[in-house]
């Protein structure tokens, strides 16, 4: 089925591709290719037990933003686009999200963690323009997600309002070519739960037809992998080419599995470590090949 | 000119002639309410309109009015039928974003029409959704349950169509007209049965194309008011029907009784022939919208149907001299249009022009049945009056029964 897709040249030129000038598309892939590898750690100040004190500044935002060439979609956002800024701090770090919301209804700010009940982001609702400030030790080391938890959790998680909370082990992991995928199912006509395209990091697509990632052959890659999807079950993730290590949630620092195919659940996430053996294009996409062909597809161009 | 004087009752028509109005005034009295209204539609479009805008832009309502499959080609011929401009975003085919083209640009204003080119290999037989995504997310949708190569107008094509027109029109018709010297052969006294047999057949002909006009309507966007289209035909033929009935009738007062028993039966080919057009129209279309694969089975179907109209023809005729060549002419009136019907319907379809032909042939048909009925009312009878005698009733039935069972053999 992949087959019948158009080779990049010529996909370029086609009218499959943005049309001519489409700011909101430029932001959007900008954005998408932003989140790939952009962490934001923080403010970091040393506290007096000689732990680092991380700060963070989210706002919740009621943006429109574009999700396929031409396509646009009223999303509800952290910091004004999806996914919200990837989060990263180190096991043991003191925490301090300071939260405000500058958009039109209650929102707030729910992290996977282990935490004390009034910092979960469920029972304090943030009304619109107020703040507040969520503040916890980062544990365990991991791959999380933050998201908003207002109800219906659906419809505000599928506007759009999450993002991943990236811990990592006080031992480093080993020194990698790092990349966060957050996988992601927009629903354009709002009416029906069904999504009518399906992303990584926002805009369809744009792994495949904008921004073939560039890999060094022999390198090792290191996929952070999140499933932030509703309305479907599943989500998941194929590499050609190459085999990958598991680490589920990003909790273990010895793999599990050893595979070309994984499955996440919504919400769910793993670790993929993988390297290039050969050089040239290698796909990497959904294996429900229906959201593949709605957007959720994309290439590595491995270089010697 | 003097203004018209306080007229005294029994000098009203007096005064009208006395105060002619000129020319002027009668194009200024026409034209000042046109000015008016323009007027108001200016001053509301620049200022009246902030006064209404209230609430969010409206929803976008886009309808792929056809869809055309050549090889290695679809074509969706799509329009803008929402209130306001909108974008053509995505195309999706069985739900897979697909590289298109599109003229003449994504950008389509209110009612405007577009042509989205599609490379696909398409595979003959198959069911295909189309969904085209505009601007604000919207998602448009058609679908097609059988896939067929859209037919370019070539002698090829026109022969094949023709053919179909002459399976399913002109032979049965003709068919049936071969009942005459059977119906002959039958006692006087089941002249009226006949007749009112062809009444039942007509009666179930003009409900059938009433039916068809509905599915059609569904299609047809809501802008262009279907229903309206389809009364517009009817009334129209139904009235343009009874005037030449009228002019018939008035001729014939000078000729031959025999003349009647011709007209009559003319009349009743002229509303099966523009009965026949729709169908023909339905055909030629189901086929080349992809709802129908054109079986034998159907074709036999519909020729078996349509033989029973034919026989509605003759009614008139029983107790007549006719000569071959009125048979003939009949024959070709009642069965022709199936052929002009298939072929404007595979070739050049369009939705709301078939709502006016199918209008047109259900208005002739129930004219057809009003003249039939009056026809055979005795002086002083009520229409009512004259089918509710027994054998009217059973002739009634036996028509309308005959055609349901025939109409069976027409699955799909």
């Amino acid at each position: 089925m992949l087959s019948l897709l158009p080779d990049l040249s010529k996909a370029q030129r086609s009218a499959h591709a943005s049309p001519t000038s489409d700011p909101m598309a430029d932001a959007a892939r900008k954005h998408a290719i932003r989140t790939l590898t952009e962490f934001d750690t923080g403010k970091v100040t040393r506290l007096k037990d000689g732990r680092a004190l991380r700060e963070y500044w989210i706002d919740a935002l009621n943006t429109e933003i574009e999700v396929a060439p031409g396509v646009r979609y009223a999303a509800w956002t952290f910091n004004g686009a999806v996914p919200g800024p990837t989060l990263r701090c180190t096991e043991g770090d003191s925490i301090l999200v300071h939260f405000t919301n500058k958009a039109a209804m209650p929102h707030s700010m729910h992290f996977h963690g282990i935490h004390a009940a009034n910092m979960d982001g469920v029972f304090e609702q943030v009304p619109p323009g107020s703040s507040f400030d969520y503040a916890f030790t980062a544990k365990p080391f991991g791959l999380h997600i933050y998201h908003c938890h207002t109800m219906p959790v659906k419809m505000h998680i599928a506007r759009g309002l999450y993002g991943v909370f990236l811990v990592d082990p006080k031992t480093p992991r080993p020194k990698a070519r790092e990349m966060v995928m957050v996988m992601n199912g927009f629903d354009t006509d709002l009416n029906d739960e069904d999504n009518e395209f399906y992303t990584v990091n926002g805009f369809a697509n744009v792994f495949f037809r904008d921004y073939p990632i560039p890999v060094k052959q022999g390198e090792l890659q290191r996929v952070y992998l999140v499933n932030m999807t509703e309305f479907d079950l599943l989500n998941s993730m194929h590499t050609h080419a190459t085999f990958f290590h598991v680490y589920p949630t990003g909790t273990t620092t010895t793999p599990t599995n050893y595979t070309d195919t994984i499955t996440l659940g919504q919400g769910e996430r793993a670790i993929l470590e993988f390297r290039y053996d050969y050089p040239g294009r290698f796909l990497f996409h959904a294996h429900q090949n229906e959201f593949a062909e709605l957007g959720w597809l994309g290439q590595f161009e491995v270089k010697p | 000119m003097t203004p018209p004087r306080e007229g005294r009752p029994g000098d009203a028509g007096q005064a009208h002639a006395a105060t002619r109005p000129s020319a002027l005034r009668v194009v200024l009295s026409g034209i000042a309410p046109l000015v008016l209204v323009g007027l108001m539609v200016w001053w509301f479009l620049l200022f009246g309109i902030n006064y209404v805008r209230l609430g969010p832009p409206p929803v976008e309502k886009l309808a792929i009015e056809r869809v055309i499959f050549k090889p290695q080609e679809i074509t969706l011929l799509v329009r803008n039928e929402g209130p306001g401009p909108l974008t053509v975003a995505q195309v999706l085919v069985n739900q897979a974003m697909w590289d298109f083209s599109i003229t003449p640009g994504r950008e389509l204003a209110r009612l405007q029409s577009a042509r989205i080119s599609i490379p696909f290999d398409w595979i003959e037989g198959d069911p295909y959704n189309f969904d085209v995504i505009t601007g604000t997310g919207i998602r448009h949708v058609r679908k097609v349950e059988v896939a067929t190569g859209t037919p370019s107008v070539s002698p090829r094509a026109l022969g094949i169509f023709g053919l179909l027109g002459v399976y399913v029109g002109v032979i049965p018709v003709f068919l049936g007209l071969l009942w005459l010297p059977f119906l002959r052969s039958m006692p006087r006294s089941w002249m009226d049965f006949w007749i009112s047999l062809t009444v039942g057949l007509l009666a179930f002909l003009a409900i059938d194309t009433f039916r068809e006009a509905f599915e059609v309507m569904g299609r047809v966007p809501e802008f262009l008011n279907g229903l309206m289209l389809v009364a517009l035909g009817a009334i129209g033929a139904f009235l343009a029907l009874t005037g030449i009935d009228g002019i018939m009738r008035r001729r014939g007062g000078s000729r031959p009784a025999g003349a009647r028993g011709m007209g009559l039966a003319l009349m009743i080919a002229i509303g099966i022939g523009l009965h026949n057009l729709g169908e023909g129209l339905a055909i030629g279309a189901a086929y080349t919208l992809g709802e129908v694969a054109l079986g034998s089975f159907l074709i036999l179907g519909f020729t078996l149907h349509n033989t029973t109209e034919g026989l509605a023809i003759l009614s008139p005729l029983v107790q007549e001299k006719v000569s071959w060549r009125d048979l003939f002419l009949l024959g070709l009136v009642g069965g022709g249009p199936t052929i002009v019907g298939t072929w404007t319907g595979a070739f050049t379809y369009s939705d709301p022009l078939s709502l006016v032909f199918l209008g047109i042939g259900g208005g002739a048909i129930l004219q057809v049945i009003s003249v039939l009925v009056r026809a055979r009312a005795e002086s002083g009878e009520s229409a009512i009056e004259a089918l509710a005698k027994p054998r009217n009733i059973a002739g009634l039935l036996v028509g309308f029964i005959l055609m349901y069972l025939t109409g069976l053999l027409v699955a799909g």
